[in-house]
């Protein structure tokens, strides 16, 4: 192999690129800030205490290690062997709360105050608001007006969680606009508050460090895999919206044999149908018209809508590392269900893609061990599925 | 010391600078009712520079008033190309530059985007998310043409950064005025002043402070210290609340408060 695997998935070049992707697209006035926060995550990722404090929290209060389960009925059903890597038992519900922890208590170590944070689905929310309870410090989430009233039961536990939801009225009133305010905020309160963003998507150094705080997910299921069945997966999927949960896998098996596949939402397909573009701080693939503006993402899941890609992605389809294959939202309420009757496991409907894409391509894969990361449980997402399957 | 290739916006501004005039330049959202006759009106009762906005989908330096603006364009239909269709049927003799997001340059390209600017007679360019270290393709497409692109300088900046920021920029610099996007508000923040005399002290550019500068008397609190101010969120409100001429009445009260405080 001409490429070198063991330089994929390491640190970004000093201006914070994968390749050509990435960068710091940044306000002049929050310039200073992303250099700190680099500084401060670059010294802290080095230091052992540092690091056993996270572990610490990722194991006695996140319930690290998530474990993987091995999908018989679901399996035999579909001539694979189908296995999770159980990111839904984690304290809140879902991946959001390695990512989290890390930057709470980065936060907290810098003498920052105050959180801000931006949610699609509320997962990301409420890990924040749950962090920040933790930790003692107070928290502001944006959240999209659309995605307020689709995920009222995750708006609800964020404010059971002392944090302050503030409904985006602007633009689509999803996902890109709840980032859009949220960066407003930070450019305004950023000498007391942390800006915690919630995927590997943002300037420098967030894409590299928001992946760093995910890669428990891979490392521990590369461990789990060889453990339970002496060899690595053949194909590793996950969902992709900004692409957290999918880097925190694929960092575990970049450098296997593996396929990895990142599965987009048909109507958010930034690294199927976007061009590069530069938007909230990143050049990436960007779902966008011949002028540049940003285009809609539509996609059932709140989690998902979103028209960009975190770079690292863009950077693994540009080298072809890893493929970015779209489901329809119709495929995605049938996986759903499915993975609900077979396995006795509601998933989100963010993890659903996952499951859609593997149903759809088992034909190929069979006798094939496929790990998928499921991200996140389904119980937010149970009201609206109440109304679309009546 | 000066270069001794200062792009055209910036003789003008400098020379009028020296001869004791505060620069005032407005804001006006290209592509918004009535935004040609606006810049008209800005231009007959005072401008000393023309900012003309290309309204973006994203706009995350902007408040409400100019998001709201921009929105509204971009429902009109508005694009890059329209805009600057529009800005060749002008016929003002005041400077005009445009204040754009960098995916509309980048989305372009470097050296396509330049062009077109220049050749619909724009001297120049804000581009409030590129940073100086992402400003390299741009500047040298922009430079290559003889335009001027206008870099930020933040209250955040520590002191080492700021003489790089005002090497690097032409024409003026952009003094941001406050931490937070663009809106009234109704104090000048101390902010405002202290960075204007922070960039003084390390630049001989036009030093205009923008964003927080909301009527004629934080205008001319303003001056005290700068060499002029951006009026933006001011301007665009009264342009969607009493159309063009409610423009040119703002800027010439704003022109006139802030000639008799330099007498």
């Amino acid at each position: 192999m001409s490429i070198s695997n063991q330089s994929i998935m390491s640190e970004p070049s000093e201006s914070g690129r994968f390749g050509e992707f990435g960068g710091r697209f940044v306000p002049e006035t929050l310039v200073p800030a992303c250099q700190e926060l680099e500084a401060a995550f670059r010294e802290a990722w080095a230091d052992p205490i540092f690091r056993a404090e996270l572990d610490q929290l990722l194991k006695e209060y996140a319930g690290r290690p998530s474990m993987i389960t091995e999908c018989y009925q679901l399996g035999a059903k579909l001539g694979i062997r189908l296995v999770l890597k159980r990111e839904d038992l984690n304290h809140t519900g879902s991946h959001k709360i390695n990512n989290v922890l890390g930057q709470v208590l980065l936060a907290k170590r810098m003498g920052k105050k105050h959180i801000v944070a931006e949610t699609g689905a509320g997962q990301h929310g409420v890990a924040s608001a749950t962090a920040a309870a933790l930790m003692g410090m107070s928290c502001k989430v944006y959240m999209g007006a659309v995605d307020v009233e689709r995920q009222g039961l995750n708006v609800f536990r964020m404010k059971l969680l002392g944090a302050e939801v503030e409904a985006v009225h602007s633009g689509s009133r999803t996902l890109k606009d709840a980032v859009n305010e949220a960066m407003r905020d930070w450019v305004a309160s950023v000498e007391s508050t942390h800006y915690c963003l919630g995927s590997v998507m943002g300037p420098h150094p967030y894409p590299w460090m928001v992946r760093e705080f995910h890669r428990v997910i891979g490392s521990e299921a590369r461990e789990q895999c060889l453990e339970r069945y002496g060899s690595d997966p053949d194909f590793v999927v996950a969902c992709v919206g900004g692409g957290s949960n999918a880097l925190g896998i694929f960092s575990g098996f970049v450098d296997t044999k593996a396929r990895l596949i990142g599965v987009e939402p048909a109507g958010g397909a930034a690294v199927g149908r976007g061009q590069p573009g530069v938007v909230h701080g990143m050049r990436s693939y960007l779902m966008q018209d011949e002028y540049g503006q940003v285009q809609e993402a539509h996609s059932i899941s709140a989690g998902l809508d979103y028209p960009g890609v975190g770079p690292e992605h863009s950077y693994l389809a540009s080298i072809g590392r890893a493929e970015y294959p779209t489901v329809t939202d119709t495929e995605v309420i049938e996986a759903f269900q499915l993975m609900a009757k077979t396995e006795g496991i509601i998933p989100a409907l963010e993890c659903a893609h996952a499951l859609a894409w593997i149903s759809r391509e088992a034909p190929k894969m069979q006798g094939k061990t496929v790990l998928m990361n499921l991200s996140g449980r389904g119980d937010k997402d149970v009201g609206q599925m109440m109304e679309i399957l009546g | 010391m000066i270069s001794t290739s200062l792009t055209p916006l910036e003789v003008t501004l400098r020379a009028k600078r020296d001869a004791g005039r505060k620069l005032l330049v407005p804001y006006v959202t290209g592509g918004l009712k009535g935004w040609t006759d606006a810049i008209r009106a800005a231009a007959a009762n005072g401008a000393d520079v023309i900012e003309i906005g290309l309204p973006f989908s994203d706009p995350v330096m902007d408040g409400p008033i100019i998001q709201q603006a921009s929105q509204q364009a971009l429902d009109d239909g508005a694009t890059p190309i329209s805009i600057l269709e529009g800005v060749r049927t002008l016929d003002v003799d005041v400077p005009l530059v445009v204040m754009c997001y960098y995916n509309t340059v980048h989305h372009a390209g470097h050296e396509r985007f330049a062009s077109q600017l220049f050749q619909a007679g724009i001297v120049g360019a804000i581009i409030p998310d590129l940073p100086l270290e992402e400003s390299g393709p741009w500047c040298a497409a922009a430079d290559a043409v003889g335009l001027a692109t206008i870099m930020l300088a933040a209250p955040t900046a520590p002191d080492e950064r700021l003489p790089r920021v005002c090497a690097r920029a032409r024409g003026f610099v952009y003094s941001v005025g406050l931490l937070g996007v663009t809106g009234e508000r109704t104090e000048l923040a101390a902010t405002a002043s202290l960075l204007a005399k922070r960039l003084k002290k390390v630049t001989d550019i036009p030093v205009i402070i923008g964003v927080g500068v909301s009527n004629s008397a934080q205008a001319v609190e303003a001056c005290k210290v700068a060499d002029g101010i951006v009026q933006g969120a001011s301007v665009v409100r009264r342009l969607m609340e009493g159309g063009p001429d409610a423009v040119g009445a703002y800027v010439a009260e704003v022109r006139a408060a802030i000639d008799a405080s330099t007498v």
